[in-house]
């Protein structure tokens, strides 16, 4: 573990970086830690933490917007949210189970990783809502992008190229989100169906049905279950539920879950949690086009793992022994139909030994390197954590 | 008027050399090089500013593009992407020394996919053509610009173009899957797929909204989605602006998301009646159209709440459309607003800024104070739910004096915006028109910061020149490696 420097504020976090900067000494960039078991592990004698920059510092439910300091834990944000009826869009994932940590994540972490749950399928991604960011560049410089209104295009957008960036781009220190009103009521119908094709062929019936789905996901078990979620008022929901039944009628023995069932159940999808379980177990974030989802499950089996599908079947979340073989199983299993795989989680010999991301073609990643170096010259934030050497 | 950089003599004295090179990479009558057929593409949308470029090329191919901008990049010959030349910004105004590169014949549906959701289609494939392409089987392409039956997807993922609906549905960059980009170095690079989230830096959401700064795009891949089972729309007329602005507020605070929130002022009110007779209250200070989607007996639902809600504010006038005519009837002025204003007024600039909605009566108040400063009417229009004004600023294109005060009162309206906490511009990109204001939004290290990642894409400065960064401050070096 390195030496860990938690600056009270911005300004602070800025002058240590620039310190880091000025001495070339690479620093880890993190907010509570709660995933340093995501990607690949870091080589810094010094890691700067925003977890000291908190607080919410805007919240305008009117106007569905939301600022909050980088080290905010997601928790206290949904809390606010909820104590005025409205909640985060994106529904990102707890992932204290899948990396064993006892820590809740970070505005700025969740960010960082552009980590977004069920409701991404009809709602969009955590980085789709970011309306602003402050950022501290690698060279200590304070820098903001985007503003606090729901419709900007004004200059180069580069609250998305650092969303999902994992602080190897600059450390976002200030972030405001749009947020959006809390449904009045949930439920989900549940379809028993026979294997994962036949699973996503029914989430696809109803995310092309006119009636909302906002979760569609295919979890494992006895039987598989094909989850259709509605979230709106009451009396529309109990009208979709309706609408949904006889629209998937063929596909299998239908149920319905609503209320805090239904909550509980999305919760579990949302942080993989039939996954979790098996901490040995290495876990694979596949994103592919919902028709593939199915493959790579099939992929995930045969190595003796499990999948669970969510977006329609185009995440894969996928479960199987932490082996490079197995590594290289589940990236051809993504690659065939033109997807992408993460390495989500894995022992460290595993993370170190394998590439977690997708190699990006030669000419993209030359232009990656220039962009890296307009904003952190001397490579300090974050080396190695996405690619070796870089 | 806002100043453009002085051709390169030694590019226009190699015109027929260019010219030449242009035409082995594209044959035909791709290339356009004779005064009388470059005139069409003097300009754009922003027709008050006007400019022949040296030569058009019209590529049919992403190849065809590649070559041409790997020529151009080779001989330093700049560069003006342009898909319909619908920008109210000048983003597609070319220079004398720049070949536009225009991609209206690149225009085939390459993929409809209904079971995964998405389309692929090349990018001089108009906005409507996609959803035309669909809506038999009762899908859409969401982000709908009013400009929708002439512009784009190429020219929409370059400005992350917007629309009525996007309050519910976002803009072009929450419905985007991938694009197929082309660097100037000639480099075809396939960024995103027809998966959701790319792993890896998020470069689709960096080039959405670049306005050709960056590199072009020839073929873009969206989600499309399953349209409602229908819409209905409602007209609410109030005596102020305040109290329009706080209705809004409740309905937005009730949970209830209305798929489009406009909002019209007296003078838009006033001009849209007179254009389209659609019954609007003529004695209202403000009018809201509010459209909810669903079942009937859904949009019955919804529209009661809203109603119940508009009724706390004292309104002058509540009109709830009882079938798809009555809604189509109360859209009809507004979606006729700008060409209502154009009958009242010879010119009008359509201005575009954004501001925290609470700050609405305040910004309407400065608005309608300076118009009477400077002597211009002003017709305001906008898109409520999220902040994004567009005021229509009235003016004579004949009289040079008119349009000088015409851009020097739109320019104090978007000050204002960024005083308030908003922004320049909500949809219709920076372009030309609002170059010179970014210093008002951005410290001058964060600008320096963004032409640090155009010089990375394009080093020599070739791409959409005199766009979007001041002239002044010169391109930014690469950063050593």
């Amino acid at each position: 573990m390195s030496d860990l420097i938690a600056p009270a504020d911005e300004g602070g976090l800025a002058a240590a970086i620039a310190a880091a900067h000025a001495a070339r000494e690479p620093v880890a960039i993190e907010g509570n830690g709660s995933k340093r078991g995501l990607l690949r592990p870091v080589q810094a004698a010094r890691t700067v933490s925003t977890r000291n920059l908190s607080g919410i510092t805007l919240y305008r439910p009117a106007e569905l917007v939301l600022s909050a300091r980088a080290g905010t834990p997601i928790p206290q944000i949904e809390a606010a949210l909820a104590e005025k009826g409205q909640h985060l869009i994106a529904e990102p994932p707890d992932t204290r189970a899948i990396f064993g940590s006892d820590q809740p994540a970070t505005l700025g972490g969740i960010v960082a990783a552009n980590l977004s749950g069920p409701r991404r399928i009809t709602w969009g991604a955590m980085r789709d809502h970011v309306l602003g960011i402050r950022f501290v560049n690698g060279t200590g410089e304070v820098l903001r992008s985007g503003g606090r209104v729901l419709k900007n295009v004004t200059g180069l957008d580069l609250c998305k190229l650092l969303a999902g960036s994992y602080g190897t781009l600059g450390v976002m220190t200030e972030i405001t989100l749009k947020v959006l009103p809390a449904p009045e009521a949930t439920a989900t119908l549940l379809v028993a169906v026979p294997d994962a094709a036949a699973g996503v062929r029914a989430l696809s019936a109803g995310l092309g049905s006119p009636f909302g789905v906002s979760g569609a996901a295919l979890v494992p078990g006895e039987p598989l279950l094909a989850a259709l979620r509605i979230e709106d008022f009451a009396p529309s929901v109990t009208y979709r539920i309706g609408r949904l039944r006889e629209a998937l009628a063929g596909f299998g023995d239908l149920a319905a879950i609503e209320g805090e069932a239904s909550r509980t159940f999305w919760r579990e999808v949302r942080d993989a949690a039939p996954l979790a379980a098996r901490p040995e177990e290495a876990v694979w974030r596949v994103s592919v086009r919902p028709s593939a989802g199915p493959g790579v499950a099939a992929a995930a089996d045969a190595l003796g793992g499990r999948a669970l599908l969510d977006w329609g079947g185009g995440l894969v979340w996928a479960a199987a022994p932490a082996t490079e073989a197995a590594h290289a199983a589940i990236v051809a299993a993504a690659g065939t139909s033109g997807g992408t795989c993460t390495l989500f989680r894995a022992p460290e010999a595993l993370r170190m030994a394998v590439a977690v991301l997708p190699e990006e073609p030669a000419p993209l990643a030359a232009i990656g390197r220039r962009v890296k170096a307009t904003l952190d010259p001397a490579g300090i934030l974050n080396p190695g954590r996405m690619r070796a050497g870089a | 008027m806002i100043a453009l950089p002085a051709p390169k003599p030694e590019i226009l004295a190699r015109r027929e050399e260019i010219v030449a090179a242009l035409r082995t990479i594209v044959p035909g009558d791709g290339v356009i090089s004779e005064p009388t057929r470059l005139k069409p593409y003097e300009t754009d949308g922003l027709a008050a500013y006007r400019q022949v470029p040296l030569a058009v090329v019209l590529p049919t191919t992403t190849e065809q593009v590649a070559a041409v901008l790997r020529y151009c990049n080779e001989t330093g010959v700049r560069v003006v992407p342009r898909g319909a030349g619908t920008s109210l910004s000048g983003g597609a105004l070319p220079l004398a020394d720049a070949v536009v590169v225009g991609l209206m014949r690149m225009n085939r549906i390459l993929e409809i996919d209904l079971e995964d959701r998405f389309a692929v289609v090349e990018a001089g494939v108009t906005n409507i053509g996609i959803t035309k392409a669909v809506e038999g089987d009762g899908f859409f392409y969401a982000p709908d610009p009013s400009s929708q039956l002439a512009c784009m997807i190429g020219g929409n993922v370059m400005m992350n173009s917007g629309g009525a609906h996007c309050l519910k549905y976002g803009v072009t960059a929450n419905n985007l899957l991938g694009v197929k980009f082309v660097t100037i170095e000639g480099e075809i690079i396939d960024i995103g797929g027809v998966h959701l989230d790319a792993a890896g830096y998020d470069w689709l959401g960096l080039i959405t909204g670049s306005e050709g700064q960056l590199g072009m795009v020839t073929e873009v891949t969206v989600r499309i989605l399953r349209g409602p089972e229908g819409a209905r729309a409602m007209l609410a007329a109030f005596k102020g602006t305040e109290i329009a602005g706080a209705a809004v507020d409740a309905i937005i605070g009730s949970g209830i998301i209305p798929v489009a929130l406009e909002f019209m002022d007296k003078p838009c009110i006033h001009a849209c009646e007179a254009f389209a007779h659609a019954g609007y209250p003529l004695d209202a200070e403000a009018m809201l159209i509010i459209e909810v989607e669903g079942s009937v007996a859904e949009q019955d639902d919804l529209l009661n709440r809203i109603k119940a809600i508009c009724e706390r504010f004292d309104p002058i006038s509540l009109k709830v459309a009882e079938s798809a005519e009555q809604s189509l009837a109360i859209w009809k002025g507004r979606k006729g607003a700008f060409g209502a204003v154009g009958r009242i007024s010879p010119d009008y600039l359509c201005m575009d800024g954004t501001i925290p909605t609470s700050e609405l009566p305040f910004v309407l108040k400065r608005i309608g104070e300076m118009s009477t400063q400077y002597g211009l009417g002003v017709a305001n229009v906008f898109h409520a739910g999220d902040g994004n004004l567009h005021p229509l600023i009235m003016f004579d294109a004949n009289d040079p004096e008119s349009f000088r005060k015409a851009e020097a009162f739109g320019g104090d309206i978007l000050k204002l915006c960024v005083e308030v906490g908003g922004c320049l511009t909500g949809e219709h990109g920076v372009g030309v028109e609002k170059r010179d204001l970014m210093t008002v939004q951005f410290t001058a290290r964060e600008l320096d910061q963004q032409r640090a990642i155009k010089t990375a894409f394009d080093p020599q400065w070739l791409l959409n020149p005199s766009k979007v960064f001041p002239l002044e401050g010169a391109p930014v070096p690469l950063a050593a490696e």
